[in-house]
Formats: structure tokens, sequence, C-alpha cells
């Protein structure tokens, strides 16, 4: 064993005897009123599991229904049915996916912090995630809202009949939850690090988690005000949005994408921080360009707040607009490419084994690598024009959002369980679930670029008979997909009671976190570690200590 | 001394009392650029108003009770002024000052919220208020209407914010009374000063956007 | 079941050079996908746990490779967002001798007005090897005009006008959508676009109802709402004169001058403060709320028909057929 990255705990493995989950007390209230970051992660971890399978069961509707060119619901039906994935996928799972439940959990025990700097201030920001949240349930299926997530005007404002007020006053509220996070994030990664634990000594993880906050902390209150403005449109008629009041939609647009572009790097970058962990852990390697990696997300997180308009080109904004967006986002394409080109120059005369969270890990460079490159097709001005509004662009975001944030989400889970919950999962199920989730999600969305391209237009119920092919392959990969998504549920939950118990660093893993017990104990170290060394010192023949 | 003694330990997750401090004004100091960006998005609104309508905009701004409106800022400026001595009297322990001065920065906040309210009475009255009671008969009605919408946005929010800081205030001087602030511990005394700054440099924004803007030029 | 098509009919100028576009886009992707792959598998396979390969000679100093490659990908991505972005600029210039044809979208319909009064629903008849210029606009929400067979879509937006422009290659059927999600049947608003040989196409215009053209419907109404009592060649009233205007670069009260097209003379109409043109008095009224879409464009054609007309000393005889950009 040569981890000894920090003065503290030894690696051994220990059978905790005081740990975060038992320590404060096992009753409903000293979870529910607990300030431990670890247990709000565990809170998180939860609800947002809810918010993925209630957001997974529009998408099996969905997916249902277009396998028919006639469609198999009523287009109101339907069009709720988007609306609630979209809304529930993007603000309550994908944004709060990662940061929420692995970031809460861990950048406090990565840089030897005892907490986050605010833990009233992450228990508020549950609850308010959690009243959000059923918030948004309530008025989309009770309330029938159809505007989709982006809730353009003067649709949104003035046409639409559900509502769209509770609606927007939920997105209102978990946009608070996140700027809460982002700030506690960003405070602790300041004032918080463990003796020794210089800015370039920090994992990949936190940087990323760093740079989403950032994003958190200056586009999320954008978003809020301008879902506000929407709100008193549509409830005094009078606003800044609607032409026929003297407004302008393309304004709306503007303050829209302002925040959710970046908001697009708030669901991803936290999955780079996943992947550069999981890569040299099995590659038993150091990350190849460290200082590029941290970089190109910071890079990332800055230059995405100037592209918000390529979502834009036929919305109707100039053409000089449009030149500039669209070189802005070739630009940010660069620091995406870095990174793949790291990740896999890591993978390079490393030691490499193939346990789940590597493959979830590999499955994500692919998936991003090809989600990333047809973001160059969308960005490019000419084609965009061609397929905008598409599935070309569906399947393009999907491959983000899905291939790379929800396979990282679930690489960090396996990856981090063993230390979250002191058990070790069933490796082969895990397996066969990370290859089925890859198969799958390949089945199901790359038949959509070639929808899209042939013109089959996003948020149509019904379509012309010769896109029905397409689309059958596409609903047969969902099925596939779905099994793989809810087999974790089964294994991992046998686990929590079955599973061997996991020692304090079962893959022989560097980083802080894997020097305390697990579950480690409530106030994460006995004693405050001191680094000495950078991040992701690992050698071939460190072999983990659990065959 | 009837409450806290003047060596308060620190929370667990802070080694000492000084970094407790610092990452409390630290926290403040990230709560405020979000804040920055909440009014940004009211302010380009506004920018893309004026560039619409500029001369609605011009018109609505000659609507709007400068002498009100200049009172005011000078209240706001006032308070942030007693406000920084009170910061200075936590910071040297003097604690009759401090009690006072935050009295005063309170009752202040109030007195501007009270010609606020004048001044909305006042619009509404004139059927300024859009949604509710507006009626106009110039020929940008419309722009104004817009105008005005925008206005009661900013300053109602931001009048939200004079409220908070009131009430964060009141909270301070109570528990300086009771002693809990000491030479060596009086952050939140300093987090709530940060606050009212920022609430103040809002509003100098605010005024000449609001109540100066159809008044310059010919 | 459908059958398994890859590509959408290529039936306009545009369309096969996008398809160019296209194709350069997944070579170069491809290409990319490819290394990454390549190496990905590579490295995999011959760096597994227990493999007896050298392991030797690690990198050490990175920032030469990083900055290599850094480099090449901007290159290529430069390359790729040039030949984009010619390819936009030319759907943004029309071609002068264009025929403009008025869409306006509704909840859950396009309504279209050909030049010569012919009117249609959910279909556009188009000759064929001609350009045709679309000036989009909207009555409520916000749709998306969209044709895939001819690679190009413009959103409709309610309050001012966008334009869309393409020259039909090939005689046939293509699909009409609407892209942008406007309520409950988004999905069926939409139809096709029917491109003739240009003798069938004189055939189906003459087979229409004829009615007035959009121009002359637009003159009655400049009568009915007022206009001529001051635009009018007879008035005494000091207003703008509106022969030869269309087209025309306009000076401006504030010092700019703008190009008296399409959404100008809309604006003018609408919002008749906002651009007042320089040595006239700001004293037309606001006709906002009181003119349909529809009528607007047949008033917005008829002062377009006055372009080529002589009104006093203005300079006539350039023909203005369509609206001209601004210049850069």
């Amino acid at each position: 064993m040569t981890i000894a990255t920090v003065t503290g705990k030894p690696g051994e493995p220990v059978v905790a005897t005081k740990n975060y989950l038992t320590e404060e007390g096992v009753t409903l209230r000293s979870w529910l009123l607990t300030k431990d970051h670890k247990r709000i992660a565990i809170l998180y971890t939860l609800s947002i599991t809810v918010f993925f399978f209630v957001g997974g069961a529009a998408a099996t509707l969905i997916r249902l229904n277009l396998v028919t060119p006639a469609g198999i619901f009523t287009p109101d039906i339907y069009n709720r049915l988007f609306t609630l994935h979209g809304i529930i996928m993007v603000w309550f799972f994908l944004i709060p996916s990662i940061p929420n439940t692995m970031g809460n959990f861990l950048i406090p025990l990565m840089i030897g912090a005892k907490d986050l700097a605010f833990p009233r201030l992450n228990l508020l920001s549950w609850y308010l995630y959690v009243g959000a949240g059923l918030l948004a349930l309530f008025a989309i299926l009770v309330g029938g809202v159809d505007t989709g997530w982006t809730f353009y005007t003067p649709f949104s404002s003035m046409y639409s009949n559900g509502y769209v007020v509770l609606a927007l006053a939920a997105v209102f509220a978990v946009g608070f939850s996140s700027i809460l996070t982002g700030l506690n994030f960003i405070v602790t990664t300041h004032r918080l690090r463990a003796p020794g634990m210089t800015w370039y000594r920090l994992p990949v993880f936190v940087w990323s988690n760093y740079a989403t906050s950032v994003i958190m902390v200056l586009a999320t209150p954008v978003l809020a005000i301008t879902l506000a403005l929407v709100a008193v449109e549509r409830l005094l008629r009078v606003g800044i949005f609607d032409p026929a009041l003297g407004g302008d939609p393309l304004l709306f647009q503007h303050l829209f994408w302002f925040y959710s572009h970046p908001a697009v790097y708030i669901m991803i970058l936290p999955g780079f921080g996943v992947i550069s962990e999981i890569v040299p852990c099995f590659a038993r390697k150091p990350l190849f360009g460290y200082k590029f990696v941290v970089w190109s997300s910071i890079t990332i997180a800055v230059i995405g707040f100037f592209v918000w308009a390529h979502h834009m080109f036929v919305a109707g904004i100039s053409l000089y607009a449009g030149l500039v967006f669209s070189l802005l986002s070739y630009v940010i394409a660069v620091p995406s490419a870095i990174k793949v080109f790291n990740w896999t120059a890591t993978l390079h005369k490393g030691w490499i084994s193939f346990d789940a969270p590597m493959l979830y890990a590999l499955g994500f460079i692919g998936l991003f690598t090809i989600g990333g490159l047809t973001g160059l097709f969308v960005a490019n001005l000419a084609f965009d024009v061609h397929v905008t509004d598409t599935y070309f662009v569906v399947a393009h975001f999907h491959y983000i959002m899905v291939g790379g944030m929800v396979s990282a989400y679930f690489g960090g889970l396996h990856y981090w369980w063993p230390k979250i919950t002191g058990r070790l999962y069933p490796e082969w199920w895990a397996r066969i679930a990370a290859l089925l989730i890859f198969f799958g999600f390949n089945l199901t969305f790359f038949p959509q670029f070639i929808l899209g391209y042939l013109g089959m237009e996003r948020r149509y119920y019904a379509y012309p008979p010769e896109f029905q092919f397409w689309n059958i392959l596409s609903s047969a990969g969902a099925s596939i997909l779905a099994v793989g998504y809810a087999l974790p549920l089964f294994y991992l939950g046998w686990s929590l009671v079955r599973g061997k118990r996991a020692g304090a660093n079962p893959w022989a893993a560097t980083g802080l976190e894997w020097q305390t017990s697990s579950p480690p104990p409530t106030h994460n170290f006995d004693k405050t570690p001191t680094v000495t060394r950078p991040p992701y010192q690992y050698r071939p023949e460190a072999e983990p200590q659990d065959a | 001394m009837p409450e806290a003694p003047a060596n308060p330990m620190p929370e667990p997750q802070y080694a000492t009392m000084e970094q407790q401090a610092d990452t409390a004004a630290f926290g403040m100091w990230v709560f405020l650029a979000t804040e920055i960006l909440f009014f940004g998005g009211m302010l380009l609104a506004y920018t893309w108003l004026r560039a619409s309508y500029p001369e609605g905009v011009a018109e609505a701004g000659r609507h709007t009770r400068i002498v009100i409106g200049s009172v005011n800022t000078l209240v706001l400026l006032t308070s942030s002024f007693t406000m920084a001595w009170a910061v200075h009297a936590a910071e040297h322990e003097q604690r009759r000052a401090l009690v006072r001065l935050l009295a005063v920065t309170a009752l202040l906040g109030l007195l501007f919220l009270g010609l606020k309210g004048y001044e909305y009475h006042t619009e509404w009255t004139e059927h300024l208020v859009p949604g509710l009671n507006f009626h106009e008969e110039s020929a940008h009605a419309q722009a104004i209407e817009l105008f005005y919408f925008l206005y009661f946005l900013l300053t109602g929010i931001h009048g939200i914010h004079v409220t908070i800081g009131i009430g964060l205030i009141v909270v301070m001087a109570v528990r300086a009374r009771r002693g809990a602030f000491s030479s060596r511990y009086y952050t939140p005394v300093e987090v709530t000063g940060l606050y009212w700054h920022f609430v103040d440099i809002v509003w100098i924004f605010l005024y000449p956007l609001i109540y100066l803007v159809g008044r310059s030029g010919p | 079941m459908g059958s398994m098509r890859l590509l959408p009919p290529t039936a306009s100028s545009h369309a096969a050079d996008m398809d160019w576009l296209f194709a350069a886009l997944i070579g170069t992707s491809a290409f990319i996908l490819l290394l990454v792959f390549g190496l990905m598998i590579l490295f995999c396979v011959r760096y597994r746990k227990g493999s007896t390969a050298d392991r030797g000679n690690r990198m050490g100093r990175t920032w030469r490779v990083e900055t290599a490659w850094t480099i090449a990908t901007f290159i290529a991505f430069l390359g790729l967002y040039f030949w984009g972005a010619d390819l936009y600029v030319g759907i943004h210039s029309p071609p002068k001798d264009a025929t403009d044809i008025y869409v306006v979208g509704k909840q859950w319909m396009w309504k279209i007005e050909h030049p010569g009064g012919q009117r249609e629903i959910d279909t556009l008849h188009v000759p064929v090897d001609k350009p045709v210029r679309l000036v989009l606009t909207s009555q409520d929400v916000i749709h998306d005009f969209a044709i895939p067979a001819f690679r190009v879509r413009q959103d409709a937006l309610p309050g001012r006008y966008e334009t869309l422009w393409f020259t039909p290659t090939k005689v046939g059927e293509y699909r009409l959508f609407c892209a942008e999600f406007c309520g409950t049947w988004h999905a069926r608003m939409g139809g096709s676009v029917v491109v003739m040989e240009p003798s069938d196409f004189q055939r189906w215009l003459d087979s229409q109802d004829p009615g007035p053209s959009l121009a002359q419907e637009g003159e009655a109404l400049f009568r009915s709402h007022g206009c001529s009592g001051c635009h009018g060649t007879a008035s005494t009233v000091h207003a703008p004169k509106l022969e030869g205007l269309f087209g025309r670069p306009v000076p401006l009260e504030d010092g700019r001058t703008v190009i008296a097209d399409d959404r100008y003379i809309r604006d003018s109409i609408l919002k008749p403060k906002s651009e007042i043109a320089a040595g006239y008095p700001p004293v037309m009224p606001s006709f906002a709320g009181q003119i349909g879409e529809d009528d607007l464009l047949k008033l917005v054609a008829y002062i377009k028909s006055l372009a080529d007309k002589t009104a006093g000393n203005s300079q006539a005889g350039r023909t203005a057929g369509s609206a001209e950009r601004p210049a850069p």
C-alpha cells in the first residue's frame, strides 16, 4: 500500500463502529433536522431517485406514443408528458444530480473538512428542492402545464391554459435551492481546505463542482427573475415579452438561454469531475494533464456565459449575432475536446481493470464524444438552420445529458457506493447494467439523429409515416434502457442489506475521502489530515486489497 | 453580562473564530454576486425598454416624483453612513454607540419605506399602476405602462430587500444590547453591514434610471 | 412500417450545398471518433491489468502534446465554422428578383397569400427554378416555417416580419412543418410545398379565384383607414410621400438612416413615433390594435407596389422589387 498521501489513518480496512448513519440517532427526526452534509446528501439521493423515475416514466410514455405515426395519446396528454419530462429531468434531476448528492457528500471529505461552510443553508436547500418538486408535480399533473420546459412566450404567458404560474414558481424555488448549494460549495472550497490542500492538489471533482457552482450562483438568478416576469405577465396582462403588450418575445429567449445554456454546463461539468476520478483509479495512473483538465473546466464555465444565442439561429436574431455566437460555440468545443483527449491519454501505459465504475466511465467518454461532436453540427450556422427544433437536437443533448451525465452519475454512485454505505455492490450485476445502459442508450438515441436530419420535428405527438422505422428502433432501445436503469435499484438495494462489508479503501484509491472509515464518522476525520502530495499518485503495482 | 461570553466557540466545521468570521463575510460576498445578477436581469429588461421606446421612457420618467426620490436617496446614503459607523463601533466594543447607530439605521430604513409607500400611493391615485389601475392618454401610453411595470418591479424587489435589511439590523441591535458582540466577535454586524450597503448601492443605480432619465437633455 | 430512409429529398439549390456541409461534418467527426475510440480500445486491450506490455518511459511533460491537440482541434473547428457561416450568409441574402409570398401563422394553420391575390392554407405552390422569398409573421404565438427538403426554416414571430428564401430545383410535393411548439395541435400544423413547372404554376395561379391583388386590396385599405388623407398626392398635410419609397434609405430625425423595408413600413404604421423621417412632424397616430396582420401585409404590399412610381421630386427609375438588407 503506497497511498499515504496524508498523515492520518492508514488505509487498513476497518468496520466502522462510529459512523454518520447511526451516530446522530436513527430516528426520522434526526434525519430531517440533520446538518450533516453526508446525511443531507442521502436525503438528496433518495428524492432525486424518485424524480428520476417520475421523469423516466414520462419518457417511457413518450416513446410508447411515438411507436405509431398517429400517436396513442391525445395531443394534450402528450404535450403534458414532454413538459413533465423536461421540467423534472432538467431541474429536479440533472442539475442537482451529481452536485447535491456526491458533491454534498464528497467535497468536505475530499478537501479534509468536517462539513460544508453553512450546514443549515444546506438543509434549507434540500427543503426548497423537495417543496419545489412537489409543487412542480402538482402543477403539471393536476394543472396540465403544456409549455415545454422552455416556457417560450407569448405561448406560456398568454395562450397556455395550465397552471403555468405554479410551475414557474416551482422552478423559481428550485433555482434558489441551486443557488444556495453553489454558494455553499464556493465558500467551502475557498475557506475550509485542510492544511496543505493547495488549489492544485484539489481533486478534479472538487474543481468541476467549483466551476459548476460559479455558474449556479451567477446564472440562476437571471432565470429566477425571467420566470417571475413571465408569471407577472400572465397574471396582470402587462409585461415585456408579449408583442401585443409592447414587449418582445426574443427578449425572453435571450434571458432564458442566458441561464439555460450555462445550465447545460451545470449538468455536465460535475460529470467530468466524476470521470476524472474514476479513470486514474482504474488505470492506476495519474490523470494526464491535470492542469489542462482543471482549466478547461473553468474555461467552459466562463465561455459558457457567452454562447446562449446559438439556441436562436432561426429565432429572428441578426445575421451578425449569429456569426458571433456560432464562433464562440466552436471555441467552447475546444476545452471539451481537451478533456476527452486527456482521459484517453490517461489510459496509455496504465494497468487497466474493468470494474463497473470504469465501464460507466468508458461509456461516458464514448457517448460524450458523440454528443460533443454533434454539438459542432448544431453550432454550425447553416446546419442548425436545417435541424434546430428537430430530433437531431434532441438526440444531441440526450447524448450529453443522458449518455454523459447519467452515465457519470451511475459511475460515481458505484465508485463511491462502498464509501457512502459501507457495503460493496454485486460486481457482475453492475457490469450487466452498465452494458445494458450503453447499448440501450445508443439504440434509443442514435436513430434520432437520422430522424432529425430527415426533418422530424420535436414535440410532435404524431408524425408522417415515413419516419416510423427509426421511431420504432428508438422506442425499442428505450425499453432496454429502462431495464438498465431499473436494475441498479434492485441490486444496490440488495447490497444495503446483504452486500459485503467494504473496507475504508476498497479501490486502493488516493484522495482524502478514502482515508477515513466507510461509512465515515459524522465529523469525517478523527484528526484533521495534512496533505503533502498532488492528487492521483497511482502506481500500477498498487492493487486493490480486496480480490 | 446578560448573554453570551465574549469568547464564543466556533461551529464544529471551523478551526477558529477568525476562520468562521472570514467565511461568513465571504459567503455574503458570494450571495451579493447572485443578487447583482438578479437585479441585472431586470436592468437588462429596462435597457431593452429604453432602447425600444426612448420617448415613452423619457415621458414616463417625467411623471416620477423626483423630490421623493431624491430625499430617499439622501436617506439611504445617510443610513449607509450610520451603518458603517455602527460596524466601526462594534469593532471597538462601543456597545451603546453600536446599539444607537443600528437603531438610527433601522429608522432611516423605515423612513425610506414610508416615503416609498407614499409615492406608491400618489401613483395609485394618478392611475399609474400597470395591470391594476392604469389609465394614460399619451401617445406613448404602452411604453409608459411598461416603464411603470418595471418601476414597480425594481422598486418593489428593492423594497423587499430594504425590509429584510431592517429586520436584520433590528436583530443585531437587540443582540448588541444583550452584549453578544465583542471586538473579537462581531461578524454578524459586519455581514449585515455588507448587505445594507449593497441595498444602498442598488438604489444608487435605480435613482438615475427612474427619476433622472426623462429630465436630462433638452 | 415506414421505409428505412437516411436522407430527406434534396429539392432546393441550398439543399445540395447543405448536404456537402453535412458530409464534411460527418467526415471530421468520424475521424475524431475513430481516433478516440481506436486509442481507447487499443489502450484498454494492451494495457489491461496483468498484460505484459511495456509500461516504461511514461510521458512526463504533457504541455507540448496538450498544446498540439488544442491547436489542431481549434483549426479544424474553425474551418467548419467558416463553411457554415458562409452558407448562413447566403440564406440571409435573397436575390433581388425573388418573388415575395406572404405567410401568416396562427394556431394551427399557415395562411399564404401570393402577390397576385391568390390565397391558400397549409399548402404552398411555387414554380421550379425561380427564387421565392417568404415574408413570415404570426398572429398569436411563435411558429416556425420548416421545409426539410429545402434545408431551411425560420421562426414566425408575432409583431414582426422575418424572411426566408429558397430556389426550388425539383418538381414535386414536399413536407411543410411547424417547428416551434405552439400548443395543442402543433404536430398537425403543416402541409406541403408543391413545386411545379413554371407553365403548370401559371395555370394553377390562373385557376385560383383571381380576386384583387394584395396591392389592390392594400390600396383600398389605404383609403378606408384614412392613410391617403395625409400621404395621398393631393394632400396638403406635410407627410412623407410613399411613391418610390420602398427599398430606399430614409434619413431619420435622430440622424440614423434606415432602409424602407417591410419592417420599417410595418413599424411606421404601428409605432409611428419610433422612427420619424427627418423633416416631418411626428403627427401620425399609431394604428396598433386597429389593423390585423393580414391587412398589414396588404398595406405593405401596396406601398411596395408604389416603389416604381414617381412622386414629385423623387429620383425614380431604379427597380426595387424586394427589400434590400442594410449594408453591413
